[in-house]
């Protein structure tokens, strides 16, 4: 059915357009939708405003940074971080759509943890906001578990043979966050400063944290 | 479904192609067929795994050639179709159908801020205790079943431990068709990388995938 409808749609679309060989424009079709359905009334768009606004401004990796910068400098924080996840999120003012059901996995020297969803794109938004392209691709979903050392290569980390590496697969209801290793050198920097380098790629666990001052990922 | 969706342990996809100061979304579109995804969505006409379900259903072809949204706006027209929210003529036409009444939407600005700060949590009760203990030992069931499942097809028939007991949630496999809820308690269950990929894995390496009770059998 769903290539019978887009094709017709397509096949209709490219019509108007005298035979391009160009397939149709996923914009063009975006807002045809939406102006049929703001007319019959089923979408407001200020709705549509509101929920764009708050992943695009509101929501995003600096949620789970303050997370991760709370959990390094309170040892009580953490405990409750790694064994009551969502209230211990809630504390920080976190939590709801597609977050609502968390667990904290911990790097430490001998542990590397991994997020994936290879069934579709399930991702912490309520830490880390709407996923990047590359962690809904086919090449991260589909190499991620059998050959997870060789995804971190290309993300530019080579682990040490002794190190475990554990693979999460979201494939239910519960959402992952990565509780990456504090970088050398930071013991007299403030918890804002060290929110400020926890990046989204830590929290995935496909990168490290770089000690300050030195070059990192996103 | 044995879909393409379900790419756990592919080869052959290429590389990982990352990009440096990534925008939330890359073209207008993206950010209003998000939108228009989630709100449609309120109307309650299906769940969020029959969503799913209905992108798994996108031909592999098309499912790998589309960007992502794409997908979505994909599913969610056929989802609206199916439900009578809107019909194919109106899809082809842009335009209402003449003399269809007005609606009014299921998510108004001010329901954007609850939605998100409540989310849609899908933990339930359940009288029966969970039928798994941690540390036991467990195979995933060897089922191809045609429907929506969350059994990915590289873990089917392999050896795990329960690593821990996430409570009870949710089943996709019947919540996705609209035959109810039928909540089951879930697990995250450890695999080595040896039982899922062979003795040329890792020794140490292992994969956890979260499993609904009905894909599990003692071992």
């Amino acid at each position: 059915m769903t290539s019978d409808l887009s094709h017709a749609y397509e096949h209709d679309h490219k019509h108007k357009h005298e035979h391009q060989a160009v397939p149709s424009d996923p914009a063009l079709r975006v807002k045809a939708l939406e102006s049929l359905l703001v007319e019959k009334g089923l979408v407001d768009r200020a709705a549509l405003d509101a929920l764009i606004d708050t992943y695009e401004h509101k929501i995003g990796p600096r949620n789970g940074a303050r997370v991760i910068a709370r959990a390094w400098v309170d040892p009580a924080y953490k405990q409750r971080l790694l064994t009551d996840t969502d209230a211990a999120i809630a504390e920080l003012g976190y939590g709801g759509m597609q977050g609502e059901h968390m667990l904290v996995v911990e790097n430490t020297p001998k542990v590397h943890n991994l997020i994936v969803c290879t069934l579709c794109s399930c991702y912490p938004w309520s830490v880390l906001g709407l996923p990047p392209v590359w962690y809904k691709s086919a090449p991260y979903r589909s190499r991620s578990v059998i050959d997870p050392r060789g995804v971190l290569r290309e993300f530019g980390l080579e682990l040490p043979e002794h190190v475990e590496v554990r693979v999460w697969d979201s494939t239910a209801d519960v959402r992952y966050l990565v509780l990456p290793e504090r970088p050398a050198g930071t013991e007299r920097l403030s918890e804002e400063q060290l929110a400020a380098l926890v990046t989204r790629d830590s929290m995935v666990g496909v990168a490290k944290i770089a000690p300050p001052g030195q070059e990192q990922h996103p | 479904m044995n879909g393409v969706h379900d790419m756990g342990g592919m080869h052959g996809m290429g590389p990982i192609q990352e990009e440096k100061d990534e925008p939330v979304f890359h073209e207008r579109w993206e950010a209003r067929a998000y939108g228009l995804s989630l709100a449609m969505g309120c109307f309650g006409k299906w769940t969020l795994d029959g969503l799913r379900h209905q992108i798994e259903l996108i031909p592999p072809a098309d499912y790998l050639r589309m960007r992502y949204y794409e997908k979505w706006i994909a599913a969610l027209v056929e989802l609206m179709v199916k439900t009578d929210l809107v019909t194919p003529a109106e899809i082809e036409t842009g335009e209402p159908a003449q003399g269809s009444p007005r609606m009014s939407p299921a998510l108004t600005a001010d329901g954007v801020p609850p939605m998100v700060a409540n989310g849609a949590p899908a933990s339930r009760k359940v009288p029966a205790p969970p039928r798994f203990q941690t540390g036991q030992r467990v195979r995933a069931r060897n089922m191809h079943p045609l429907g929506h499942t969350r059994l990915p097809r590289y873990a089917r028939g392999k050896l795990g431990t329960i690593d821990r007991v996430h409570g009870a949630f949710v089943f996709p496999d019947t919540n996705a068709h609209s035959l109810g809820e039928n909540p089951q308690h879930v697990y995250s269950v450890r695999f080595t990388a040896r039982e899922l990929w062979g003795q040329d894995a890792p020794a140490r390496d292992s994969v956890y995938v979260d499993m609904w009770e009905p894909y599990l059998e003692p071992a």
